[in-house]
């Protein structure tokens, strides 16, 4: 029985241990500085806009990088460009319906190819990516920045916490995630562009 | 003493030449406000992106600014409507001299 029970403590124990370790970033930015930008080719002009409904929370452990988890939120009806027609195209039933589809989601089960040198990581995220109703697994090239005690200087210096800035540039099919497919690709491109560029905060009590 | 009714051939040709004069401001007014606005070559839009950089973690975001930049359909329409009045002004009848006068 002892036999059984010590190594079960022991793992619990070390399991422990590294969940310590971890910190809970919150990306939901008190500056407004968040948010994912995204940019695909069209007709007269390129189309650029920026989402900056950006929540959500990553579990990043600067001693070990390779497992962090989180899940970062962006709602639908913050996608802007800067033509007001075409925002509300964009969030019509014909592209996001936004109304029916309020969130976009990225949830990170895995780091892979992790890679750090001083307070940068680079990896591939591994996640499921959920737009419009549609889930689906992609893989994106992201850098992690570990800033230690530098929340103080983006909000208040009484304020003590670090900070994590997420970085990264992938590229989907809107027709995968039910967006147009097959339609208008003569004149609005089927891929588009998602740079991300975000900060999370974690305090220290 | 009664002062004398204009000929009514000079009606046409006041109308004529006022959709012309309307015809060419409309178009320089259109393209002088494009082009004072910045000419720009993609759509009208009402808010302008200005790239900003967080000091702290180096961030580059977007903010907007409210105001109208004038885009090609707007220059377009503003064409549009200034040749239809210049056609419109070739449509006006022209005075027919009476043979019998």
């Amino acid at each position: 029985m002892n036999k059984l029970v010590l190594p079960a403590l022991l793992s619990l124990a070390s399991v422990g241990t590294l969940s310590a370790a971890s910190q809970s970033f919150d990306f939901k930015d008190p500056k407004g500085v968040n948010a994912i930008q995204f940019h695909l080719d069209s007709l007269l002009e390129p189309i650029s806009g920026t989402a900056s409904g950006v929540t959500g929370t990553v579990s990043f452990d600067a001693a070990n990088p390779g497992a962090t988890t989180g899940r970062i939120v962006v709602a639908t009806n913050s996608l802007t460009v800067s033509n007001s027609m075409m925002t509300d195209h964009l969030r019509s039933d014909k592209w996001l319906n936004a109304p029916v589809n309020p969130e976009i989601v990225f949830e990170l089960t895995k780091l892979d190819n992790v890679k750090t040198t001083g307070n940068d990581t680079t990896a591939t995220a591994t996640g499921n990516l959920s737009i419009k109703g549609v889930t689906k697994a992609v893989s994106v090239p992201v850098k992690l920045t570990y800033l230690a005690d530098a929340l103080g200087k983006r909000t208040k210096p009484e304020n003590k916490g670090d900070l994590l800035v997420v970085r990264g540039e992938f590229t989907i099919n809107r027709s995968d995630y039910g967006i147009m497919p097959g339609q208008m690709e003569d004149k609005v491109n089927p891929q588009v562009k998602l740079t991300l560029a975000i900060v999370g905060g974690s305090p220290k009590a | 003493m009664a002062t004398a009714a204009p000929a009514p051939a000079a009606r046409p040709a006041a109308f004529r030449t006022g959709l012309r004069v309307a015809a060419g401001l409309l178009f320089l007014g259109c393209a002088g406000f494009w082009a004072a606005k910045g000419a720009h070559r993609g759509w009208s839009q009402n808010q302008v992106p200005i790239k900003q950089t967080d000091e702290v973690t180096g961030i580059e975001f977007v903010t907007y600014e409210k105001r109208f930049v004038p885009g090609v359909e707007f220059l377009a329409a503003g064409t549009g409507l200034a040749a239809g009045l210049l056609v419109l002004s070739f449509l006006v009848q022209r005075h027919k001299p009476n043979p019998a006068s």
